[in-house]
């Protein structure tokens, strides 16, 4: 090891276990931080990385082991006391007051003060002194949301930072930053760890993690694997070592899902929409998915994507176009009449859209066939045990618990929940909304590999990702989006590639 | 065991039972007289009986993240409807005037419910709001209907509802325990109680999921209006007469902190009929208490908020693990400090 080992960590973790009920997160977990380091915490959803981190930013308290901070154990009460002790956190969803300007957010709840009255021109300098710092040219009178997501995430950064942290934790700065936006990232955080500011960094995507780290934490069903420099490990095997398994490509097994549209332009077409439009959320568009075809819609954040796939689900009004359905026209007023025509729709925002999280992950998965049945024909207990137990199996739910509360869940499998609840209402026409975002390698193949199936026996899949290699994978068909518009739509046969749908998305033409 | 969602109301009634026993020797005798059961214990049931079933309906509208202020006045309106019924009937002790004066109270009270479901779930009034207006409303409708009067009833039939005694037992205390099991069947046997507990935790995956919302808000409501209805004519059946002006006054708030007690959350999701029960029942035990144990009447209230607030206090994991920790950190504070920086070193 470098330099490091002679170094004392400035964070150390011994034996952390945290316990939810019925999920046992973290299990002994040990983990070491130095200052001056970009740090990477692997591992797959439900490793216990969010757990880790919360343990760490005291929003949850730990059930046994203990936090070292610069040699001195501490007993972290709460988000407070981490962030006095010296440990920030950026979340991945930003938790800022964007009505505020770009300095109060920077400097709210420690304002300088003056006559007992809040000091703004000191206030101002202060917050601008900080962005200086970080070599961002940032407004700092503006208010916060005439910025970008990504410039917002900046902002929370230099928060975070701004009280003298020693820790900065940044949990999925990455995922809805575009690849200019991610190198002015990087560079702020290379800076900051020049300042000798210990970053641990959770990230999704391989390549970053490569990019910026130095070493590497690597979680595996709530125990440590290993910890490892970063230039010591190769990407298979730390795929490997995240999955416990054999070291193998995680992109090769799905990639024979890859299949000329099998059924083809001759199987007839499951949903037709004309013109379908919604004002100011998407201009008009056609669209045709057939019987067994996996269509995908590929486009930046904001492009429409979204937008255009609620309303094949009726979740939104349209305001202009018509929808058919295996030849017959159909209103799609509410979720009910998608519903009833055999669609069925994984949200984006698992959370908000998709899980009741206070119900069993066993509640979850009958929910949408029992709402289908009504209230006056409950599905018998033995009945909904047996479903939810045959899906847990089958999708490898873990844990495998039917009465385990579905938001202590990790996000993957969250996700998977949700497929099996509407997979157990055999839809026709299953519509994912970034159906792998935030989800680790493992089950990311998984479910990819389980659209493919899902096609294979006849079921249409339209597919939203903002990762246009996974587009490419699965989809025989891909419609691009751009600034609300369907501007382009792509067969998938071959001589597509990431860059030329990128090059259509950036030039807004048929390629 | 502490960890069942009974555990801790099971426990605060209990204890609300035993120091009253400090006070009242004989709180837990129950003896026969003239064939009726006779007791302070009874009494609490007895007495709770409306509450229970207010409570009742209370905890089904909340659980879809509702409220429901109008019930103190659905039952004044239900008791006001019956009596003059009975009083402006040629026969007042038939049976058959009994049975029109409780059809005609519960007929309105549907109807009542389905005003208050009507804007909460097609109108999209808030829910405080929307029963806002028939709790203030409703009290007027009450002192319309009885003239502004007490209306006064003699008949048998009627004082048998909330006065009377069946096999022993208090017959308000039969006809809450048979509407609790109804209730219970209603929402644990058919999936009622599952599509309830999914609108009110998560509305907008809900409604994604198909269900379809605003029919199960709306029946909630009407189904608090019908529990309110029969808990009044408990009450002026108890005292053979209508007041509009006091009957069933502030039994909205006795009801939302049953179901609060309960632990059901008031933002709405998975709720519980036994813990409402219970919740409706240490209520009731403590207004008992307060006169038992002889609280000034002019501090009841002070009394009895400090009993609600200590409570859910107790009921709160949070708030336990909190006490906890304050008292064992205090114990850690006094090991002395260089011992944990040799741990850390080790």
């Amino acid at each position: 090891m470098p330099a490091q080992s002679a170094q004392q960590p400035v964070l150390e973790v011994r034996g952390i276990r945290k316990e939810f009920p019925g999920v046992v997160a973290l299990d002994g977990v040990d983990f070491r931080l130095f200052p001056g380091e970009v740090h990477a915490l692997m591992g797959e959803n439900g490793a216990g990385k969010s757990t880790l981190i919360k343990v760490l930013t005291g929003v949850h308290p730990s059930d046994g082991g203990e936090v070292v901070l610069d040699g001195r154990p501490v007993r972290i009460a709460g988000p407070l006391q981490a962030q006095l002790a010296g440990i920030s956190t950026v979340y991945q969803e930003v938790n800022l007051c964007p009505n505020l300007s770009v300095a109060e957010n920077i400097l709210i709840g420690r304002e300088p003060r003056r006559f007992g009255l809040v000091h703004w021109s000191e206030l101002r300098r202060r917050a601008a002194e900080s962005v200086a710092d970080l070599d961002l040219d940032i407004d700092v009178s503006a208010p916060l949301d005439s910025y970008s997501t990504a410039v917002q995430q900046l902002v929370a950064i230099v928060r975070a930072v701004e009280v003298s942290a020693k820790v900065l934790i940044l949990d999925e700065p990455t995922s809805s930053l575009d690849r200019e936006e991610v190198r002015q990232l990087f560079a702020v955080m290379r800076r900051l760890r020049d300042q000798g500011v210990a970053i641990l960094f959770v990230s999704h995507f391989l390549d970053q993690v490569y990019e910026i780290c130095d070493r590497m934490t690597v979680l595996l069903g709530g125990r440590l694997e290993g910890e490892y420099l970063t230039g010591e490990l190769r990407q298979v095997d730390l795929v490997a070592r995240m999955i416990g398994g054999e070291p193998s490509d995680p992109g090769e097994p799905s990639d024979s899902a890859r299949r000329e549209p099998a059924e083809g332009a001759d199987a007839p077409p499951f949903l037709r929409a004309d013109g379908l439009a919604r004002s100011g959320a998407i201009e008009p568009y056609d669209l045709t998915i057939r019987s067994g075809e996996v269509v995908g819609l590929a486009g930046l954040l904001g492009s429409g994507r979204t937008e255009a796939a609620r309303l094949l689900f009726g979740a939104d009004h349209s305001t202009r176009g018509s929808v058919r359905i295996e030849g017959a026209e159909v209103s799609l007023r509410t979720p009910r009449t998608a519903i009833s025509h055999g669609i069925a729709f994984c949200p984006e925002d698992r959370k908000t859209e998709g899980l009741i999280g206070e119900l069993t992950v066993r509640e979850n998965i009958v929910l949408a066939l029992q709402a289908a049945r009504g209230w006056t024909r409950p599905l018998s207990g033995t009945r909904q045990d047996e479903i939810a137990l045959h899906w847990i199996r089958a999708l490898g739910i873990r844990p495998g618990n039917p009465e385990a509360l579905v938001r202590n869940l990790s996000g993957g499998n969250q996700q998977k929940v949700l497929l099996a609840r509407w997979l157990i209402t055999d839809p026709k026409l299953l519509i994912l909304d970034e159906p792998t975002r935030g989800i680790d390698v493992g089950a990311k193949a998984e479910i990819q590999k389980l659209v493919a199936d899902l096609a294979g026996d006849g079921m249409s899949v339209l597919f939203i990702s903002a990762e246009l290699e996974e587009v490419l994978r699965l989809c025989h068909r891909v419609g691009v989006l751009r600034d609300r518009r369907l501007v382009a739509e792509l067969p998938n046969d071959g001589s597509l590639t990431p860059e030329s749908i990128m090059a259509t998305i950036a030039s807004g033409a048929q390629s | 065991m502490t960890k069942h969602r009974l555990f801790w109301p099971a426990v605060v009634l209990a204890v609300l039972l035993l120091a009253n026993l400090a006070f009242t020797p004989d709180f837990f005798a129950i003896r026969i007289k003239d064939g009726h059961l006779y007791g302070s214990l009874i009494d609490i049931l007895h007495f709770g009986a409306p509450l229970v079933l207010v409570a009742l309906g209370m905890t089904l509208v909340i659980a879809t993240g509702g409220i429901d202020l109008s019930v103190g006045s659905t039952v004044a309106i239900a008791g006001a409807l019956a009596c003059l019924h009975i009083s402006e009937a040629a026969d007042p002790a038939s049976p058959g005037t009994v049975v029109a004066s409780v059809a005609i109270a519960l007929a309105v009270a549907l109807v009542l419910g389905v005003a208050n479901g009507v804007l909460v779930a097609r109108v999209g009034v808030q829910p405080i709001i929307a029963t806002l207006i028939l709790m203030v409303a409703g009290r007027g409708v009450a002192q319309l209907v009885t003239g502004g009067q007490i209306i006064t009833v003699t008949s048998g039939p009627y004082r048998l509802i909330g006065g009377g005694y069946w096999l022993a037992v208090p017959f308000a205390v039969l006809l809450a325990v048979v509407v609790v099991l109804l209730t219970a069947l209603l929402t644990r046997r058919t999936a009622l109680g599952l599509l309830l507990e999914s609108v009110g935790g998560n509305p907008v995956a809900s409604r994604l999921v198909g269900i379809r919302a605003s029919g199960l808000i709306a029946l909630v409501y009407v189904f608090s209006a019908l529990c309110a209805a029969v808990a009044g004519l408990m009450i002026s059946s108890n005292v053979s007469s209508a007041d509009g002006n006091n009957a069933g006054l502030w039994i909205e708030l006795d009801a939302i902190l049953a179901v609060v007690v309960g632990g059901t959350s008031l933002t709405g999701g998975r709720f519980s009929l036994g813990g409402t029960v219970l919740g409706a029942l240490i209520i009731q035990a403590l207004s008992t208490t307060i006169y038992t144990i002889g609280i000034p009447p002019e501090t009841t209230l002070v009394f009895k908020a400090f009993v609600v607030i200590t409570v859910c206090l107790i009921q709160s994991p949070a708030f336990r693990a909190k006490a906890v920790r304050r008292r064992s950190s205090a114990t850690r504070s006094a090991r002395p400090r260089p011992l944990k920086t040799e741990e850390a070193e080790a």
